[in-house]
């Protein structure tokens, strides 16, 4: 066997989820940690992503909350001496790091062997000239391309190689880049464009509707090669594979176009010296067997992830084995335990992808999908027909869809949008055929393959006959049947059959339920086998299907299960942290005894690993499937608490249908999330709130905004992350954001509150028993109050709040927790200004910062949750935040550079993408470690300031004095020049973007003459297109770290001046 | 026609089992031998492949006809896109018919082929439950059966199936310098494409030819369908050529006919192998490919005389996947190097054969 002499191996995470890389990466460094532990090998992890489940106990042997820069990971090497890296298992930021390490010959100074494929290979990978010509050596093709310098060389290229062409330009900015040409004028036109701003374009084949297949390949050192699954994108090539819908395996490609490209796949793993996975990414036309290889990612990717849920082999896990030396052979198939890894799974079921996008949550940015990735997080449903798996994975996106049909939109534009796809394509697609267009003309315009489109079409088709039917009796079992087949959900069923008003939708679909199980028309279980039912295996892994007459599985009837809830896609709001929580929750279920079951459907997740539950549910989180599944487990019970607002919204509908929900009473949920009673009881208990008033007409709300004075704060209810929240600070901007409220929801009336300015944000995480608070962890935020907490920089223990505060946070917390009854998580939200203290939010749900302040108070708050919700005796713990004698500081990470034209501010809207957690030995310490490791520098020479708001200057004239003692040159906008003056505070001043002096702020960005912005926005809204936004958007793009929040930027600021870099300890978890 | 205007039909096991699906294909009751396929492309391959005569075909993949029906094109005598000039099940099981199809390569439907070849289709059958029906009671007869017209179970085993399939007349293909006799049990015509694509002429003759009445460089033994042990005059005509040393290269039940014209035994598997992920190690080497194979008997290992050895065995049952003389230019291998469908990571043994026979021609010149 392949035995290994490895005794130490490091391990380079993702560092926090941002777009393009985000949960997959938890996955896969998880599943690499536990592979090598098993083999006794000692793993160390470097990832800075404190919410992950890769950093917690018991899978590393030793954790550092370290910034993934060659500087730090050298520090680490120099310390821990591994005998091996992994640089494959922490996406693109491991990849880059690697990379570097290995340039900079610090792997060989330190001795460090990179495990599995070579650092060559990685790098001929990566440079795509290299690459291009390493697969010439074996004619292998790629996308034909050809460099110009000049208008004339363009066309000569453009003629070279056929109409249409595709040119792009190296600089692009705003998706400006690239243009479509198909004749040789457009190709004159885009062109003498092109070259207005840049000296060279690059002339390419267009390969515009070709179709767009993946295959997953792995080879062992003994050169045997797998293809572990290919996938189709639905949406043809143009649309960025993270952004496209798709499905596995390939379902348009014969034996012989599938197969030949599997052939190839192999001829490049093997030609570019591969040991572990990669992904490969084709070009096939759609009228011959012609293709272009794309690209090869020489690492475990999104699509590696997605591949390994959708087939049920851990992919990751098996790449880790190999890089410690194993042939495949040698290995075992982790689902049957008795045939090999060598071998190809065999689906019996196809899954779809969907991307989950939240573009509504930025300003400015575009809604078209392309080539670029702008989605945050997937989906990904299961099903044995086509239809069954796309309308689940519409609904489980979560954006309020039911499925293909049955959604009230309405499309204006239909053709232009079908050409031109957004984040909304394929609910176009359905009002396309709603309008009468055909398969034919959709396909025309779309490029979609029309199998995709008749298999839609079959859906509207079904659509239009339920509609036709008068009643639910007049239904007959076949129709109804094939309705679940094709994936109708009960809720569309009763809305196309019984049409029922809004307010008697949930009745009707229980109607629904129960007609169709009173005639036997129920779901099966499936399980995920990776063999196609070739061989007996024990598996976990399940679906549900109406294309089927039995299950798979045994089921018992002795309540000895417990049922978690998970989290969902990845959104903004609500990611990796929740799926934190769900695993913590398996965990202890299964410690107590229990069986454990959760039901999730994100590919890009831990908890829906193979081995982490005792039976995995891939599969909707609607009420109808929770029900579906708690009928065949009859569970002990089902926890909702553990994965955010989800299940939080199915706790009172499960408790309606008497399904028994465990810990904190589903009424008591509902009494924190229905605002009228969570206020009516905070005025009961004598607890403070800001002033507010639900309101339903334009007259109303500005009567009501007369009285309390601008600014005030506008929101629908029930929500988790702000979705068209906002600050409002005069009648226009009012007006403005009342709209956009509406369209969020208009069942729900707007909400209007009080804004208290400079008012402090304090947090409250904690466990209760019976209404008894058990334990408790309180953090402040950085940033006043005014910044979403998803986006706030978090401290914990706090260090700058008062005593007194702490009591009555303590007092206020106890009381409600005792007034609700609380047995379980939950998280309450507190605006301090002078101690006066008020409630802002109370949820009773484990809470986005719940991993961060448990793996820094070193006390699992979800466990001890769990433990509670079994009815376990639990006592409260007596740790207190005075016992820590460091500071965790948690840092947002946003992914701007990825949404062109969106504007980089943060307000209570939540637009980050996903965090980090550092500890420090004191706020400083921690800060400049978290900051460091969300992409920021210590700057080097010049900073820019724009300080906006005058109380944002006085914020600020510290940070400015403590940057010129360290020698720093300052650059000012006018205002913050003439400002700092006054203090005698040295700037150059920087002339506006639009002014035509020099020196100016733009030229001072984009010729990387200064390494930081500041720039603070004049008001608490996000601002119009004008001189500020200018420059928070070009330092973006040009990637110049970039701050808008003053405290933030004061306390950046302090920190870098107070350590060098060389100060920053080098500690692990463990050592604090 | 769409999935809820389609005729009901039965599905009935030899056990008694009963499922109902809906037709899609030629509306006949039938019956035969009921075995399961994993792979999940290459449904026209399949049909075709005359290993499969007799039998009654269930897809495991749910997803069947998404890109309808290939051309019917010839190419070196040979239609380009199928694997014989018919389809050779007695009927196809699948989930999820599609109705629509939509490639490049496609001349109808799924549904329209198999009717103008007079073979029944149905779908809406629980193809998971059916597959593990048969893995854990092994291969069954069954039947379809529309209405009241009955049929009786039949047994293809029992039958000498390669004479229904082989081919009557001998055909000579190409015009290459290596002359390979194809003995015809049930061939698939990407071996004859693969033997084509190396510089040979392929003369393709009758399962029970006389084999010593041709001149040839090299003996190509074919797939084919059901009991090797049936196919006595080819054993027979077989002993004769292992006598001697021209090159020998069997595939499937070639594989099977020439261990037990060595001398070894054959065995009917519980259900098979059919699939395109077959994992086979080469003995002795730390080599795996993944395969394609179609077959219900197998050779066994324990069996094979002195001068023979196994050279290839599967991963997961240990079963025989080949063999070879250990002096004589002899091999054979249980699964599929010429794939269609399937992976064709094994293909290469169509030039290690080739070159065995060149070398073998240069020595015998």
């Amino acid at each position: 066997m392949g035995k290994t002499s490895l005794k130490k191996v490091l391990l380079l995470g993702s560092g926090a989820l941002k777009i393009g890389e985000a949960g997959e990466f938890d996955y896969s460094g998880s599943q690499a940690l536990k592979a090598l532990r098993e083999e006794g090998i000692r793993t160390i992890l470097i990832n800075p992503n404190i919410a992950t489940v890769q950093t917690s106990e018991k899978i590393a042997n030793r954790i550092y909350f370290h910034p993934i820069t060659p500087y730090f990971v050298e520090r680490v090497i120099e310390r821990e001496k591994p005998d091996g890296i992994l640089l494959s298992f922490g996406g693109q930021t491991a990849l880059n790091c690697g990379i570097e390490l290995f340039k900079q010959g610090i792997l060989k100074k330190y001795d460090v062997r990179v495990l599995g494929t070579p650092i060559q290979a990685i790098m001929d990978t990566e440079d795509r000239e290299f690459f291009v010509n390493k697969l010439k050596e074996i004619d292998v093709k790629t996308p034909r391309s050809i460099a110009v310098t000049s208008l004339d060389d363009a066309l000569k290229a453009g003629g070279q190689l056929g109409y249409p062409i595709i040119i792009r330009s190296a600089f692009t900015l705003g998706g400006q880049g690239s243009a479509f040409c198909s004749g040789e004028e457009e190709l004159k036109e885009e062109a003498s464009k092109a070259f207005s701003y840049t000296d060279q374009i690059l002339v390419e084949e267009s390969l515009k509707g070709w179709k767009e297949v993946e295959y997953e390949v792995v080879r062992d050192r003994f050169d045997n090669c797998i293809t572990v699954c290919n996938m189709e994108n639905l949406d043809p090539l143009g649309i960025h594979t993270g952004e496209s819908i798709v499905v596995a395996p390939s379902q348009t490609l014969t034996n012989s176009e599938y197969h030949k490209l599997r052939a190839l796949s192999i001829r490049v793993i093997r030609h570019i010296g591969i040991v572990g996975e990669c992904n490969i990414q084709y070009a096939l036309d759609p009228e011959s067997e012609n293709y272009r290889v794309i690209e090869v990612n020489a690492r475990l990717s999104r699509s590696s992830a997605l591949a390994s849920k959708a087939t049920g082999y851990p992919l990751a896990f098996v790449a880790a084995k190999l890089a410690a030396g194993y042939g495949l052979h040698q290995l075992k198939n982790a689902v049957t335990k008795t045939t090999t890894a060598f071998f190809e799974p065999a689906l019996d079921y196809i899954v779809c992808k969907i991307p989950r996008w939240d573009l509504n949550k930025f300003e400015g940015v575009s809604h078209h999908i392309g080539s670029s990735m702008k989605s945050v997080g997937e989906v990904m449903a299961i099903g044995r027909t086509f239809e069954e798996a796309i309308q689940k994975g519409l609904r489980m996106i979560g954006q309020g869809m039911h499925g293909f049909v049955g959604n009230h939109l309405r499309f204006d534009h239909i053709e232009k949008e079908l050409a031109e796809p957004t984040d909304m394509r394929i609910f176009v697609i359905a009002e396309a055929f709603e309008k009468g267009l055909s398969v034919e003309q959709i396909h025309k315009l779309t490029k979609i393959d029309k199998w995709f489109l008749y298999k839609l079409e079959n859906i509207i088709t079904l659509k239009k006959e339920l509609e036709a039917t008068p009643s639910l009796e007049a239904l007959d079992n076949d129709k109804l049947h094939e309705a679940k087949i094709q994936g109708f959900s009960d809720f569309q069923i009763a809305r196309f059959v019984t049409a029922p008003a809004p307010e008697r939708m949930e009745e009707s679909l229980l109607q629904v339920r129960t007609y169709r199980k009173n005639k036997n028309i129920v779901p099966y279980v499936k399980q995920i086998d990776t063999l196609a039912a070739e061989y007996p295996a024990r598996t976990n892994y399940l679906y549900m299907t109406y294309s089927a007459r039995e299950h798979d599985i045994a089921f018992y009837d002795d309540k000895k299960s417990v049922i978690v809830l998970g989290s969902g896609a990845y959104r903004i709001g609500s990611s990796v942290e929740f799926d934190w929580c769900g695993v913590s929750a398996l965990h202890t279920v299964e410690e107590k005894g229990y069986r454990s079951v959760i039901i999730n459907y994100n590919p890009e997740t831990v908890s829906t690993d193979y081995d982490i539950s005792d039976r995995l549910y891939f599969d909707e989180l609607s009420l109808e499937r929770t029900l579906d599944i708690i009928d065949l487990e009859q569970p002990h019970g089902v926890i909702v608490s553990t994965g955010g607002q989800i299940p939080n919204n199915l706790a009172m509908r499960l408790h309606s249908q008497k399904v028994k929900v465990l810990g904190t009473s589903p009424v008591s949920i509902d009494r924190a999330e229905n605002r009228h009673k969570f206020s009516s009881m905070l005025d009961t208990l004598g607890v403070d709130q800001p002033q507010w008033k639900e309101l339903t007409s334009m007259s109303d709300i500005q009567e009501f905004v007369e009285r309390i004075g601008f600014p005030v704060l506008i929101r629908p209810s029930y929500v988790l992350s702000g979705a068209a929240m906002n600050v409002v600070s005069n009648p226009e901007e009012l007006e403005h954001f009342l709209k956009l409220a509406a369209e969020v929801s208009k069942q729900y009336p707007v909400v209007v509150s009080e804004f208290i300015q400079e008012a402090k944000e304090i947090e409250i995480d904690a466990v209760a028993r019976h209404g008894t608070l058990i334990t408790y962890a309180i953090s402040e935020h950085v940033e006043f109050a005014g910044v979403h907490s998803g986006d706030a920089t978090m401290v914990f223990p706090p260090q700058k709040i008062y005593l007194e505060t702490i009591r009555r946070i303590k007092r206020i917390t106890r009381e409600i927790a005792r007034e609700l009854n609380i047995s379980g998580p939950f998280n309450i939200q507190f605006l301090a200004k002078d101690n006066q203290i008020k409630v802002i939010e109370c949820n009773l749900r484990a809470s986005r910062s719940m991993p961060f302040v448990s793996k820094v108070l070193k006390v699992n708050l979800i466990d001890l949750a769990t433990r509670i919700m079994l009815d376990e005796e639990v006592a409260p713990l007596e740790k207190s935040i005075f016992d820590l004698d460091y500071v965790g500081v948690k840092a947002p990470q946003f992914s701007f550079s990825r949404l062109q034209l969106a504007d980089p501010v943060l307000g209570v809207d939540m637009s980050s993408t996903g965090e980090v957690g550092c500890i420090g030995d004191d706020f400083y310490e921690g800060i400049l470690k978290a900051m460091l490791s969300v992409g920021y520098h210590i700057p080097q020479k010049k900073i820019l300031l724009s300080t906006g708001p005058a109380r944002s200057k006085v914020e600020l004239i510290n940070s400015a004095r403590a940057l010129l003692a360290k020698g720093y040159t300052l650059y000012a906008t006018r205002g913050t020049k003439r400002f700092y003056d006054q203090y005698g505070i040295k700037t150059k001043l920087a002339y506006w973007p639009d002014e035509e002096k020099r020196p100016n702020t733009l030229d001072l960005i984009r010729n990387r003459e200064v390494d930081l912005v500041v720039n603070i926005p004049k008001n608490l809204s996000k601002g119009e297109l004008d001189n500020d936004y200018m420059i928070r958007r070009n330092a973006v793009d040009f990637n110049i770290p970039l701050i808008t929040n003053a405290r933030l930027a004061s306390a950046f600021i302090l920190a870098f001046c107070k350590y060098k870099p060389e100060e920053i300890s080098i500690l692990a978890w463990d050592e604090y | 026609m769409n999935s809820l205007s389609a005729r009901k039909a039965k599905l009935i096991l030899e056990d008694g089992t009963v499922m109902e699906g809906k037709s899609f294909g030629y509306e006949k009751s039938v019956s035969g031998e009921i075995v399961f396929n994993t792979a999940m492309t290459g449904y026209p391959e399949s049909l075709t492949d005359p290993s499969y005569k007799g039998q009654i075909l269930v897809l495991t993949y749910p997803l069947i006809g998404n890109y309808g029906a290939p051309q019917e094109e010839m190419e070196n005598d040979l239609l380009k896109f199928h694997e014989s000039n018919r389809i050779h099940i007695q009927a196809l099981v699948v989930s999820d018919y599609s109705f629509q199809y939509s490639h490049w390569n496609a001349r109808d439907s799924l549904a329209q082929w198999l009717k103008d070849n007079k073979v029944p289709g149905i779908f809406g059958i629980d193809t998971r439950a059916l597959t593990k029906k048969l893995r854990e009671k092994g291969t069954m007869l069954g039947k379809i059966v529309f209405d009241h017209d009955d049929v009786d179970f039949y047994d293809p085993s029992r039958e000498n199936l390669v004479a229904q399939v082989s081919c009557t007349k001998k055909h000579v293909y190409g015009n290459g310098k290596y002359k390979i006799l194809l003995l015809d049990c049930g061939v698939k015509y990407n071996i004859i494409r693969y033997l084509l694509q190396r510089d040979t002429t392929v003369i393709r003759v009758p399962w029970n030819h006389p084999i010593r009445t041709e001149e040839y460089d090299g003996l190509f033994l074919s797939n084919g369908p059901g009991d090797p042990k049936l196919c006595t005059d080819t054993i027979k005509n077989l002993t004769e050529v292992i006598r001697q040393d021209i090159p020998v290269f069997g595939i499937c039940l070639g594989n099977q006919l020439l261990s037990l014209a060595a001398g070894a035994d054959t065995y009917k598997l519980k259900y098979g192998h059919r699939s395109h992920n077959q994992p086979v190690l080469e003995v002795g080497t730390d080599k795996a490919y993944i395969t394609a194979q179609n077959h219900g008997y197998a050779v066994d290992n324990d069996t094979l005389p002195e001068e023979w050895e196994p050279l290839f065995i599967n991963i997961n049952d240990s079963t025989n996947e080949g063999m070879r003389h250990k002096t004589k230019p002899f091999f054979s291998t249980q699964f599929h190097p010429e794939a269609s469908g399937g992976p064709t990571d094994t293909a290469y043994l169509f030039d290690v054969f080739v070159d065995t026979v060149a070398q073998y021609k240069g020595i015998s010149q």
